[in-house]
């Protein structure tokens, strides 16, 4: 008996529900490790996915934990739509978040609504500005973007580094982590006792707007084009080269902006961990939201549950926290797999 | 009794072969006599080559019976195939370009560690001589023209001892001469006693070569006939299902203006070699000029360069009073050049919709306030659908039409902005009879309506059938410029290279 794999696409209705079939499959397979720790399965899926959203505090902190996800979701997004492979959102979140703090330091005595603008503007400049040399080389040399972009992801953290362990030291703590940006600079929380801040609305706002423009605008057809047929697209008199650029720049300005956000939202100065590897996460964000803005934003809060339950899990059971990370690992991996099967059937021959 | 008449070389029976819903071969029986050349007719799809690639153990058939010499086999890969005597040519060679002849020929059949390359060239050399096939055994096949790389694969079945020979297309990419060749060639190896298997769509090659036809449509066999006992009229009306009656060409509309000038342009390759060697040429409004030439010649630079996808090296390209020389896809539009392209592919964004599609060469026409025009994007479609009588809805994705669907989305999209210069390749490539003759029924009207037209096509009747003046092109430069109904032998001449004296 033989196998033979042949294309034959997925049924239409089947699509939407192939990221949700990937997150059951990743349960299945995960389990397995959730044994070998010695608990419950069912009881730390419990944990993982149904305890965070019991109380109000702890949805809340959902909310606050997907925030970053859904800016460098969206910015992932933008760029795959068009075809660019940009690995690269965790540099440019390092480097927002470097460009906010620089600005923030300088805020005191400045009003909030004149300091978080330019917080915002600065951190979506240092973004592009980090993502423009992978871009033109692509563009100019096509050198391929995956390696350029990931590379530059370590000379980043590399550069904070340095700050905080020369310019920026904390005078008082000597650790190495920046002094405390002025407080005008710091984002308003939107809900009083808990960690949620400014930085959701604007997230939110970002994932509108690439809607608007991926799915509503002849900028976003173009560039629906380009990542879907290069060739087909530059025969139509599409200009791919300046299609790609722009999506490149304003994948890793949104990616900036995860950074201003972490630092004006959670964190009030920068350290070296300030990413948390949202840069990263992005990717697992974007390819579980199919690159469509409201599955974005379904991914990101599912990310952001499983990073909140991970913390439950731990205590509650007694299991690694680390396995949050697996999980989102795993799924990264199962939703791919399930995304490109999707154009497959296996048929047995005889 | 019954042994003292041979068994036929091949018997294929009751053939059924499904791909998911589609059934390529319905039932199909054909049987293949000793010594015999047997024509395997049908359109694009009609599912001449499942049935030999199941023979050729290429595919497997759901149902059905084989037998070859009268004993029932199953074959399971061409290594089964090939032992039992079957070679199979397909248009696209399967030849190692820096390899020699006699390299080509025997890899995969060597026995042992040792190669033993000087017996082999002997024994080569050997059965060519025997066979009747001119090749230098010691040639690079890099080096060699489509007609005898196709010698090659001739030689290579039947150097593996093939007595049944299946040949796909064969004609194709031949000029008329080495179709004359080929023919004198199978004719001599059918007096040795080959059988042949002549897969075509070409009715005046069938009626020349083949002792017998096989006509299928639509995966069933449509009827049996001896070659002798048909005509070409009657063959298409079964090929077709219907009568056909071609299409026939208005009188002379040129006019003197010229509306498509090339002047001395130079371009290369992918390879930065030079394809195209000052290429010079004039196209009258109301005219079509066809570019005739062996495949590889040069035309896919050419066709890339009047489409804005490749930068010319040299010369001056004017469309519509519009400097057009190396200037973009969008400014080769805005001239008013209506672009048909070789490949389907190249020019439809596969995975979008039929309406995106439409609107995406001039997609700044369907913005209001700034937002796409969803309304008018799919308004525009159902029109041109209807129009164009396309079998699709607008929102369907291109890549699930068919071929002749996928082009009138194409023709329909640069033939409703009655472009002033229209750049067609290889306009009806893998398309069945009646979506060729809705393709060059347009072109026709295009023609009369007072566009210049140039087409390219390797298809050497259709550039009979529709030019008003035929270019001919080998290596990059232009032969000569003759009228279509110039000596076929001259034509032939001119495309291998041959200069008008």
């Amino acid at each position: 008996m033989r196998f033979r794999i042949e294309r034959n696409p997925s049924p239409v209705w089947l699509r939407p529900l192939i990221p949700l079939l990937a997150i059951v499959f990743t349960m299945v397979l995960t389990s397995t490790l959730v044994l070998l720790v010695g608990a419950n399965p069912f009881a730390a899926y419990y944990y993982f996915l149904v305890e965070p959203l019991s109380s109000r505090v702890s949805a809340i902190e959902v909310l606050v934990k997907s925030t970053p996800l859904l800016l460098t979701g969206a910015a992932v997004t933008f760029a795959f739509v068009g075809g660019y492979w940009n690995i690269g959102a965790e540099g440019q979140l390092l480097m927002g978040a470097t460009a906010a703090t620089a600005i923030g330091l300088q805020m005191e005595g400045v009003p909030p609504w004149l300091a978080i603008p330019l917080m915002l503007a600065g951190g979506f400049a240092a973004g592009m500005l980090w993502a423009l040399a992978p871009a033109l080389m692509r563009v100019k040399l096509a050198i391929d973007e995956v390696v350029t972009t990931l590379l530059l992801n370590s000379v980043a953290f590399l550069i904070v580094s340095a700050l905080l362990n020369g310019p920026w030291r904390d005078p008082v703590s000597q650790w190495p982590q920046s002094p405390e940006i002025a407080a005008s600079a710091i984002f308003p929380k939107l809900i009083p006792r808990t960690r949620l801040h400014l930085g959701f609305i604007i997230a939110v706002v970002v994932i509108i707007l690439i809607w608007f423009v991926l799915t509503r605008t002849a900028f976003g057809l173009r560039m629906r084009a380009v990542g879907l047929g290069s060739d087909a697209a530059r025969f139509a008199g599409i200009h791919v080269d300046r299609t790609l650029l722009t999506a490149a720049l304003v994948s890793g300005g949104i990616a900036g902006l995860a950074g201003v956000n972490e630092v004006a939202g959670i964190h009030y100065h920068l350290i070296d961990a300030i990413s948390g590897g949202n840069g990263y996460t992005g990717i697992i964000v974007a390819t579980l939201g199919t690159l469509n803005a409201w599955g974005v934003a379904l991914a990101a809060v599912f990310i952001g549950l499983i990073d909140t339950g991970a913390q439950s899990v731990s205590r509650a059971l007694g299991v690694p926290s680390y396995l949050g990370g697996v999980i989102q690992a795993a799924l990264l991996l199962v939703t791919l797999a399930f995304l490109l099967l999707q154009h497959y059937r296996i048929r047995r021959v005889r | 009794m019954s042994f003292s008449i041979a068994s036929p070389a091949v018997e294929m029976r009751h053939i059924t072969k499904r791909f998911g819903p589609v059934i390529a071969n319905d039932s199909v029986d054909f049987t293949l006599e000793r010594q015999e050349i047997h024509a395997l007719l049908g359109e694009n799809g009609a599912g001449k080559t499942t049935l030999m690639r199941i023979l050729y153990g290429l595919y497997h058939a759901d149902d059905g019976e084989i037998r070859i010499k009268g004993e029932p086999v199953t074959i399971h890969s061409p290594k089964d195939a090939i032992a039992r005597g079957i070679g199979m040519v397909t248009q696209h060679f399967a030849l190692a370009a820096p390899l020699s002849v006699t390299e080509n020929v025997i890899l995969g059949y060597t026995e042992g560690f040792r190669l033993g390359l000087p017996d082999a060239r002997l024994r080569v050399a050997e059965a060519a001589q025997r066979f009747g096939i001119l090749v230098d055994p010691e040639a690079l096949v890099k080096d060699l023209s489509v007609g005898q790389r196709q010698r090659v694969e001739i030689l290579k079945a039947l150097y593996r001892n093939a007595d049944v020979l299946i040949l796909d297309e064969p004609t194709a990419v031949l000029t008329p001469q080495e179709v004359e060749q080929l023919f004198e060639g199978l004719r001599r190896l059918q007096a040795q006693g080959l059988s042949v298997v002549f897969i075509s769509h070409k009715l005046h090659e069938v009626m020349d070569i083949t002792d017998r036809v096989t006509v299928l449509r639509g995966g069933r066999v449509v009827g049996v006939v001896p070659t002798a006992h048909t005509t070409q009229s009657e063959l298409a009306r079964m090929m077709v299902g219907r009568p056909t009656y071609g299409v026939s060409k208005p009188d002379a509309a040129r006019r003197e203006d010229v509306l498509l000038r090339l002047e001395n342009v130079c371009a290369e390759d992918n390879q930065g070699l030079p394809a195209l060697k000052n290429v010079s040429l004039n196209v009258h409004a109301g005219e079509i000029l066809g570019l005739a030439g062996v495949s590889g010649n040069g035309q896919r630079e050419l066709a890339q360069v009047l489409e804005g996808v490749r930068s010319c090296t040299g010369g001056r390209v004017i469309a519509n009073g519009h400097d057009i020389t190396n200037a973009g896809p969008d400014k080769v539009m805005a001239a008013g050049v209506g672009r048909i392209p070789e490949d389907r592919h190249e020019s439809v964004v596969a995975e979008m919709t039929v309406a995106q599609n439409m609107a995406l060469e001039h997609l700044d026409e369907f913005v209001r306030n700034g937002m796409l025009d969803k309304r008018r994007i799919r308004e525009h479609a159902e029109a041109l659908i209807e129009a164009y009588q396309i079998k699709a809805r607008p929102d369907d994705i291109i890549r699930t039409l068919s071929g002749g669907n996928m082009q009138k989305v194409i023709l329909a999209r640069v033939l409703e902005r009655n472009p002033a210069v229209l750049v067609v390749a290889q306009p009806t490539r893998g398309l069945d009879v009646g979506a060729t003759e809705y393709v060059r029924q347009k072109l026709l009207e295009q023609r009369q309506r007072g566009a210049a037209i140039l087409l390219i096509s390797e298809d050497l009747d259709e550039i009979l059938e529709l030019s008003d003046r035929i270019a001919v092109i080998y290596e990059g430069e232009i032969m000569g410029v003759v009228s279509p109904d110039v000596d076929i032998e001259h034509l032939g001449l001119l495309m291998s290279g041959v200069h008008q004296t």
